[in-house]
């Protein structure tokens, strides 16, 4: 059988959900929930990174087999986010970055055009761009131009738990572009996630509904379980629905065959 | 563009009427709704909203662990300074009040920016009297040259100024603006505010927006709760904030709620605002701002800053003195005001871990000179 692997930036990936490092009341729960989820890629804010801190600092506690995906969380613009971008490779956290350009404090939505021109900049520096934009097909293009490895169109406005608002773009997005697509944003049950991925989504981030759940661990391992499923029966094709019964008897039998 | 016609129009309004008028289905309607506004948020101001407290924190307390989850923001003020032109009277840094006044040297806040460092905390808060002569734009453009060596992030709470003033410090690393109305009542203002260059309070009002124009990150504004009347004030400056946050979608937008407290000068406050007042300010705040930053200091117990954490707060400072070189100098400063939640950084991050809150020390990195340092 062969085995469902996940490819981008060159690293062939088993796990279909990403994770992030923000919002969780103590930072130590997160090797718990990596474990739990199955998740390989793992999201971290560079602003809230430190490494000159002896203690408490958030890298000390991403286990070492995981893939860092440093975001640019804090740019308002294309420029601040190839600073962040460069940073982060300064500090040593690998070619992966997450483009998050968002001067919106109100709805926290992302600038397609400054998130285009980071990914093109970025990319041609030779970063594995994975941009956070809004649903949106010519921004997805734009992206693709850019030599971004990846789009991430949200879900719904980020942190707001809202599920797959965008249900209709993201569908088109997979349709048309070629790149990966991974829902990230507004995810807020694993059930949304399974939806994403039913509909041909390659993997889901999430961060809000994991980090800010009763019990994050049992949260994250049901995200995991919630990707997989929803990858299986996408790769299993689901039979076409209908929105009438197939007869029982029907109507054309006496023509035998026909 | 300025606040201050709103201010007029809402000051110059009959608000004790319309504070009484609030039915309790306007209330329940405010807390009902996903997107709330100006109506709304008096709605959840007055008295109307008391007995509806719970609900309401409910409700703030999810939207602030969804917004920002289970975190608390950590920084400490740092006086650089108390001489002070003005007389405000319930401050005690007033100019009239006998106290001794000094100025940190280069070499003494480089001391004292070391010894904060050490505690761990990354964010700073610089603060001085009004005395441009002893500690102006100069003076503080000086100190962050020593500062950015020891924080990544330097916010100001110092006099009002002008636009291109704002500009300049954003120009050497200053990222956030905390400035408080004190009150917004202008007749009481002009009481409270006999002599000095504070007495402007138009300029005063316009300052905040002036450091969102200059390219502050954060602007955190707010009205020192018991010189007026708390619920005007309250409204008011969740209008300001409303404001501010519509016009300048680029800025983070906070606010602290300070409550007067005892200082070495002899003013009393005229209303003595109640724990219970206090949470409902910062629960409609919540309610009517859900991203809202919202900072409460030292001036609060320890006990009330634990109890309060899940219901809105997202900063909170930390191992605190309001005595110019107080971390590191004992001498015969006199602080600002008294302090009542005087515990170190490290037993503030025990608290709050015990609460299950994260004491986040570091929340931003000062991108703007990394291409000059070579990263």
């Amino acid at each position: 059988m062969n085995e469902d692997l996940f490819e981008i930036g060159g690293l062939k990936l088993t796990s279909r959900l990403f994770t992030g490092t923000g919002k969780y009341g103590c930072d130590s729960v997160i090797p718990d929930v990596c474990e739990a989820s199955g998740s390989e890629v793992i999201t971290v804010a560079l602003r809230r990174v430190d490494l000159q801190s002896d203690t408490g600092n958030v890298m000390d506690f991403i286990p070492k087999n995981m893939q860092l995906l440093p975001n640019t969380s804090g740019a308002r613009t294309a420029d601040e986010a190839v600073r962040i971008a460069h940073l982060a490779r300064a500090m040593g956290c690998g070619d992966w970055i997450k483009i998050e350009v968002i001067s919106d404090n109100k709805y926290l939505l992302p600038d397609g055009y400054e998130t285009a021109k980071a990914t093109e900049i970025l990319a041609k520096e030779g970063f594995v761009v994975l941009p956070y934009i809004n649903a949106d097909l010519y921004v997805a293009k734009d992206l693709v131009n850019a030599g971004a490895a990846a789009v991430m169109p949200l879900g719904a406005p980020i942190g707001t738990n809202r599920g797959l608002k965008t249900r209709e773009m993201v569908r088109i997005l997979i349709e048309e572009i070629e790149l990966p697509i991974i829902v990230d944003a507004g995810i807020g049950r694993p059930s949304e996630a399974c939806e994403a991925m039913e509909m041909g989504a390659d993997a889901c981030l999430v961060n809000t509904a994991i980090a800010t759940a009763s019990d994050p661990t049992m949260m994250a391992r049901a995200f995991g379980r919630a990707v997989k499923a929803g990858r299986e029966a996408y790769l299993s094709g689901p039979g076409a629905t209908k929105k009438h019964a197939d007869a029982s008897s029907p109507l054309t039998g006496f023509l035998g065959g026909v | 563009m300025s606040f201050y016609p709103l201010v007029k129009k809402y000051m110059d309004a009959a608000l004790d009427e319309q504070f009484s008028a609030v039915s309790e289905d306007d209330v329940r309607r405010a807390l009902a709704k996903t997107s709330l506004d100006a109506n709304d948020y008096m709605a959840l101001i007055s008295p109307t909203a008391v007995p509806f407290l719970e609900e309401m924190a409910q409700k703030a307390s999810r939207l602030t662990a969804q917004n920002f989850g289970h975190t608390i923001h950590l920084f400490t003020p740092l006086y650089l300074s108390s001489f002070c032109s003005n007389h405000c009277v319930y401050c005690g840094f007033n100019a009239k009040n006998k106290i001794p006044r000094s100025r940190l040297t280069m070499e003494e806040l480089e001391v004292e920016a070391k010894a904060i460092s050490a505690t761990g905390l990354k964010h700073l808060l610089i603060l001085t009297g009004e005395a441009p002569a002893k500690a102006g734009v100069d003076y503080l453009v000086e100190c962050m040259t020593v500062l950015q060596k020891h924080f990544p992030s330097v916010s100001i709470e110092v006099f009002a100024m002008d636009e291109d003033e704002y500009a300049r410090l954003v120009d050497v690393g200053v990222d956030g603006l905390t400035l408080f109305q004190e009150t917004y009542d202008e007749t009481l203002y002009a009481k409270l505010h006999p002599k000095g260059p504070k007495k402007d309070f138009r300029y005063r009002i316009d300052a905040p927006e002036r450091g969102c124009k200059a390219g502050m990150r954060v602007v955190n504004i707010g009205a020192l709760l018991g010189l007026g009347d708390w619920r005007k004030d309250a409204l008011l400056t969740g209008l300001h904030l409303k404001y501010l946050t519509d016009l300048y979608p680029e800025v983070d937008i906070a606010v602290s709620l300070p409550r007067m407290r005892p200082h070495a000068g002899e003013f009393q406050p005229s209303t003595i605002v109640e724990d219970r007042d206090m949470v409902q300010i910062m629960l409609a705040q919540r309610l009517f701002l859900p991203r809202l930053g919202i900072t409460v200091s030292t001036r609060e117990s320890a006990e009330f800053r634990e109890n309060i954490l899940p219901l809105g707060v997202t900063k909170m400072s930390a191992g605190v003195t309001t005595a110019v070189g107080g971390h590191t100098q004992h001498n015969d400063q006199v602080g600002q005001f008294e302090i009542c939640d005087d515990r170190s950084v490290e037993e503030m991050s025990t608290a709050l871990r015990k609460c299950g809150y994260q004491p986040v020390f570091k929340d931003w990195e000062p991108i703007f000179d990394m291409e000059t340092t070579g990263v």
